[in-house]
């Protein structure tokens, strides 16, 4: 039996780190992720978890200490926002290239500068090429559910990679939705017990880690790493579908809503999927063939996977939350018009960036861009390749 | 790591890990050369400077006198040409390029 309890998506993800118990966490407080790491003092405080939890003085600690832990052969877990992101950039490569299994929840915010605390993509997005897995959530029932499955797929042998799960700042963070829990005992059943692989601390098999690693093996070991990203899809899958038999909540590389028979679509990931559904349904009330693809793996990108479920598609919009400042367009966009290189007679496809820096998208915005889309279905014609949706002209 | 010599991707520790202490010496770091010394017997007055000034013990030496230089090691640092006083001066040995020796 799941437990059905009033929570915010920062408190859900905090209550899915107090059920995973992890060794150590080593966090710095920033907005909006702030309430994540100190509901979970609170826990260490109380003495609900075990962990050994380290206060340090910058996100760049943070990573550092998380990356040490795990090397140590711990259970490690740390969670940042934006510009927390940003300042432990350099670690947060490392992470990935010494393959630990960290998981660390990304409440997504704007990017400084200017200052701004809200919520846009353009911190993860970032890091989307750093070598961690990313999962985007649409709202706290998703970051839960993606948090207590991250431990899974970032400690299976043949991935063996750090993950970010991510929710947007504020919308999700700080607002509250009903949702369900699973019992402690079934989470920590489902994560099971950590073996580390070549702990630090194993002293009666001496170990290095991270050594030097130049011109004449360095490459190779990049092609292990880009391996397990590959070998990571699988292993998503896997590990979802256990997770459906235990809360009946079926998740996959990205979520399919009413696009088998769309004639027009929209990419989208966050909780814009969830506004985009009510789009979905007013404009299918009124015959409209709309639909909806919301990407959750966003690294590994399950290109093939998206060409395939958008071919029959006549024309499709990619919502991007940030922009990649390449002047061209979204980070979403770029990868998903490259997946679909490879269709004959594929979909026509545009992008919208939108909701930066926190800027509102109603229902009404993603309306307009299916009524861009719409056009383009019937003449064929792309007048605009990209739309800074919601901008003060 | 002693990793055999036809080792691909798949057969290494990954990200680089050494899983076996006290192993540096099983580590060949001849592949890091550009140019290699190569002796010149006639010049050698087996003085041995280049077995005192070889940062790497690359410098083999058999009943005192010298025997040869282990390229599985030699890094190409060229002090040992440097160093070698040769006969007359006439150097014992010199840096050639690798793929050129
Ligand atoms: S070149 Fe350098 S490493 Fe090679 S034998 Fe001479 S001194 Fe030693
Ligand atoms: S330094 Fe030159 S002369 Fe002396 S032993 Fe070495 S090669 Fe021979």
């Amino acid at each position: 039996m799941s437990i059905r309890v009033g929570k915010t998506g920062n408190e859900a993800v905090a209550e899915a780190m107090r059920q995973i118990n992890p060794d150590v966490v080593a966090a710095y407080p920033i907005t909006p992720q702030t309430e994540i790491v100190q509901i979970f003092s609170s826990f260490v405080a109380n003495g609900k978890v075990d962990t050994e939890f380290v206060t340090v003085e910058s996100e760049h600690s943070a990573m550092s200490a998380t990356v040490g832990a795990a090397s140590a052969g711990a259970r490690s877990m740390t969670a940042t926002s934006a510009n927390g992101l940003a300042f432990m950039w350099e670690i947060v490569y490392i992470a990935a290239g010494m393959r630990l299994p960290i998981v660390m929840p990304v409440v997504n915010r704007a990017l400084s500068g200017p200052l701004n605390i809200h919520c846009d993509h353009s911190d993860t997005m970032g890091a989307r090429d750093s070598g961690w897995i990313q999962l985007f959530s649409e709202n706290a029932q998703e970051a839960y559910d993606n948090a207590v499955q991250a431990p899974r797929i970032a400690e299976n042998p043949d991935v063996k990679l750090p993950v970010m799960v991510t929710m947007d700042g504020f919308i999700i963070s700080h607002a509250m939705e009903v949702m369900e829990i699973l019992e402690d005992e079934k989470v920590r059943e489902f994560i099971g017990k950590y073996v580390p692989e070549n702990p630090l601390l194993d002293v009666d098999n001496p170990v290095t880690l991270g050594p030097v690693d130049l011109q004449d093996w360095n490459f190779e070991h990049k092609r292990q790493q880009a391996e397990a990203m590959r070998n990571a899809k699988p292993v998503i899958l896997d590990v979802a579908s256990e997770y459906a038999k235990l809360t009946g909540r079926k998740y996959g590389l990205f979520e399919e809503y009413k696009l088998d028979d769309a004639d027009i679509a929209i990419v989208v990931l966050g909780s814009t999927a969830g506004t985009a559904k009510v789009a979905v349904d007013q404009l299918r009330a009124k015959g409209v063939r709309a639909g909806m693809l919301k990407i959750r793996v966003f690294r590994p990108f399950p290109a093939e996977e998206i060409a395939d479920a958008l071919k029959h598609v006549k024309a499709v919009a990619v919502m991007d939350r940030s922009d990649s400042f390449n002047a061209v367009g979204g980070p979403v966009f770029v990868d998903v018009r490259s997946a679909l290189y490879d269709v004959d007679n594929g979909p026509k496809i545009v992008n919208y960036i939108y909701g930066i820096g926190g800027r509102d998208v109603t229902p009404d915005h993603v309306k307009t861009a299916y009524a861009d889309l719409a056009k383009i279905a019937e003449t064929g014609q792309v007048e605009n390749p990209l739309t800074y949706l919601g901008i003060r002209e | 790591m002693s990793v055999p010599k036809d080792a691909g991707w798949k057969d290494v520790p990954k990200a680089g890990r050494i899983l076996e202490p006290g192993s540096a010496a099983k580590y060949e770091t001849g592949g890091w050369r550009t140019y290699r010394p190569v002796h010149i017997p006639e010049n050698c007055i087996n003085c041995l400077f280049c077995w005192i000034y070889c940062p790497d013990q690359a410098i083999l030496v058999e009943d005192g006198k010298f025997k040869g230089i282990d390229y599985a090691y030699c890094k190409g640092c060229g002090i040992c040409a440097t160093e070698c006083p040769g006969k007359r001066g006439n150097k014992a040995l010199k840096m050639v390029l690798d793929e050129e020796a």
